[in-house]
């Protein structure tokens, strides 16, 4: 401790704290909010989910059109998040690291996506690739699809994620500083091993961070990949995608079996997140 | 690493998994772009349908579904959404698609009756014991009966809904357009909640609870009580009612380019065999077949084509336009 002057127990608490009163109501306030808008709806998914037993519920995932949407949204994500990864490092890298023209414009550009309403980023899709689009009909007759298929998922899925990994990454990376870098270049580094040895045990927690946030987004995205899905049973349904038509078929434990994967997915999420963010700040606190 | 390696790397992926995606289609597949309350009516007829062609013609033969809004699917086939057959709600929607050039103008009179092969009307759907007593149209009106029907402006089927009012007051006793006016106005005042679509409608009333009474597709209302229990809910058909007919029709540039033609007839024409039109009867459509029995109740059945309306056009622009007698009549929270 820095030495100070030494202050009454009871004076420090009462310099820091609001009257008891308002202190619990502000706290039951948070919690009561908290248990309505968090925990009841998750507590709901899965007792609808379980609602039927183990063994409906197991079935209900074991349906076709079920396991092809969870294999849609799997491969989505494969391809999704490694992009996004690989284009979150370079670009924080860029930014946090160097100094060029147009740097604010570029970050500014990887926000856009957490601005535009996800409906607009799969209509843009149609727009381009669509038939009545600017190369629609040159991709017809090359006989490539792109919406209405894979391609179009996934393409408005990296779009929808794209901000996440460098989001996470530009500030811890700022935060570092480049002190260590500028080391490891006198000692005779070269870039690319200044940027393995260096910099990316440094940001390690960080992108686990990011990418575990990316991933959430990937598989859960529901707007974007509706407006690009056509939604052909067993084919371009994800599993969002399926949660609402089983729904809408009045297939309700099913509906909700599927939707406690996704929730499953989000506890997941946190966890991994919590541990990540707490690695975070020990990495800067030992610094 | 470049923008040209990045941008390399994302159009071999894109490519692979476009190929990946052409590679599923090694036996004959067709698609079928439809409307809501027909996924129950294909998953069956798909599966027999299949078994009779492969019987005919040795061929296999996969249909995949597609289902939505009436119009909103009508746009995807626009967007380039590879339908070899669509089946959808409204003669409208597909003279959207001819418009653009996917199907051949004159498309209605390829197949019979106006190319529907079924059709179907609008009921009643009220829960179990009819507490309020409700038998006729007549009944929607009187004071504390809620109603429950989704937006015509959003809905193909609340549009319906609202031209079978309309059609029921005008043919009472003495009824003409000013007082079929007023019969959909009161019927409007009694309506607590206008959702987006069929499907919302059903899941207030049912899921949530909401109304006396919920007026739906015929189908749809049988559906939900065989869904969810015949203890809860009971059909009404009304003594009249509007004469729904969803039509069919190959969409001309995707078959011919896929080679698909032939088989996308083929399942087309097998909706009017007998095979066909018993599954229809058995999903609550009504067959145009009169052989084919029907569980059905007679119901008297107003056209969209009678002089009342004159056809699909002239009645969304009387009607449902901006400005046209729903806008007139409707105010919310009055």
């Amino acid at each position: 401790m820095p030495a100070s002057l030494p202050i009454p127990k009871k004076e420090k608490e009462r310099a820091q704290s609001e009257p008891d009163a308002v202190r619990w109501l502000l706290i039951t306030v948070a919690l009561v909010f908290l248990a309505l808008f968090l925990l009841l709806p998750l507590a709901a998914v899965f007792s609808q989910a379980f609602e039927k037993g183990l063994s409906v519920y197991l079935n209900a995932l074991k349906e076709p059109d079920t396991l092809s949407s969870i294999k849609l949204t799997l491969v989505t994500a494969a391809v999704a998040v490694p992009l996004n990864l690989f284009f979150g490092v370079t670009a924080a890298w860029a930014i946090a690291k160097f100094t060029f023209p147009g740097k604010n414009l570029l970050i500014t550009l990887i926000d856009l996506p957490f601005s535009v309403s996800p409906v607009i980023s799969g209509l843009i899709y149609v727009l381009i690739f669509g038939l009545q689009g600017w190369t629609g009909p040159w991709l017809q007759d090359h006989d490539i699809k792109i919406v209405f298929a894979v391609p179009g998922i996934i393409l408005a899925t990296i779009f929808v994620t794209f901000p996440f990994v460098a989001r996470e990454l530009i500030p811890l990376m700022e935060a570092q500083g480049k002190e260590e870098e500028e080391a490891a270049m006198v000692l005779g580094a070269t870039g690319l091993q200044t940027f393995f040895r260096v910099t990316l045990p440094n940001i390690r927690w960080g992108i686990i961070y990011g990418v575990i946030l990316c991933n959430a987004r990937a598989m859960g995205e529901f707007g974007a990949v509706s407006v690009v899905s056509g939604h052909i049973r067993g084919m371009t349904n994800t599993v969002p995608l399926h949660v609402e038509i089983l729904y809408n078929e009045y297939n309700y434990t099913a509906a909700f079996a599927v939707a406690s994967l996704l929730a499953f997915l989000a506890l997941i999420t946190l966890g991994v997140k919590t541990l990540a963010e707490w690695k975070v700040q020990l990495q800067l606190e030992n610094k | 690493m470049s923008i040209r390696k990045i941008v390399t790397t994302l159009a071999t992926v894109i490519v692979v998994l476009s190929m990946a995606t052409a590679a599923f289609s090694a036996d004959v597949t067709l698609l079928n772009v439809s409307y809501d309350p027909t996924r129950e009516l294909y998953s069956d007829f798909n599966s027999d349908f299949a078994r009779y062609w492969q019987k005919k013609t040795g061929q296999k033969v996969t249909i995949k579904q597609s289902h939505g809004g009436s119009g909103k699917q009508a746009r995807a086939v626009i967007d380039g959404l590879e339908a070899d057959v669509v089946t959808l709600a409204l003669a409208y929607d597909i003279d959207a698609i001819a418009e653009k050039g996917l199907v051949k103008p004159g498309w209605q009179k390829e197949l019979p009756h106006n190319s529907s092969p079924y059709t179907s009307t609008i009921v009643f759907l009220v829960r179990k014991g009819n507490l309020k007593k409700i038998k006729n149209w007549d009944d929607l009106v009187k004071p504390g009966v809620a109603v429950i029907t989704p937006n015509p402006k959003t809905s193909g089927g609340a549009r319906w809904n609202y031209l079978a009012a309309w059609a029921f007051a005008l043919h009472q006793p003495g009824g003409n357009d000013a007082k079929a006016k007023e019969f959909v106005a009161k019927l409007f005042k009694n309506v607590p909640v206008l959702d987006s679509g069929a499907r919302g409608s059903t899941n207030t009333f049912v899921q949530r609870g909401l109304g006396d009474v919920l007026l739906a597709w015929e189908n749809e209302a049988f559906l939900a009580i065989n869904e969810l229990g015949p203890d809860k809910f009971d059909v009404v058909t009304p003594s009249e009612s509007i004469l729904a007919e969803p039509p069919v029709t190959v969409i001309d540039k995707v078959a011919d380019r896929r080679g698909t033609r032939t088989v996308a007839e083929a399942y087309l024409n097998y909706l009017y065999s007998d095979e066909g039109q018993k599954i229809a009867a058995k999903h609550y459509y009504r067959p145009i077949n009169p052989r084919i029995t029907t569980r059905l109740a007679k119901v008297k059945l107003y056209r969209i084509d009678d002089k009342a309306f004159g056809g699909w056009q002239k009645a969304q622009k009387t009607h449902f336009a901006d400005g046209g007698t729903f806008d007139q009549i409707y105010a919310p929270g009055k």
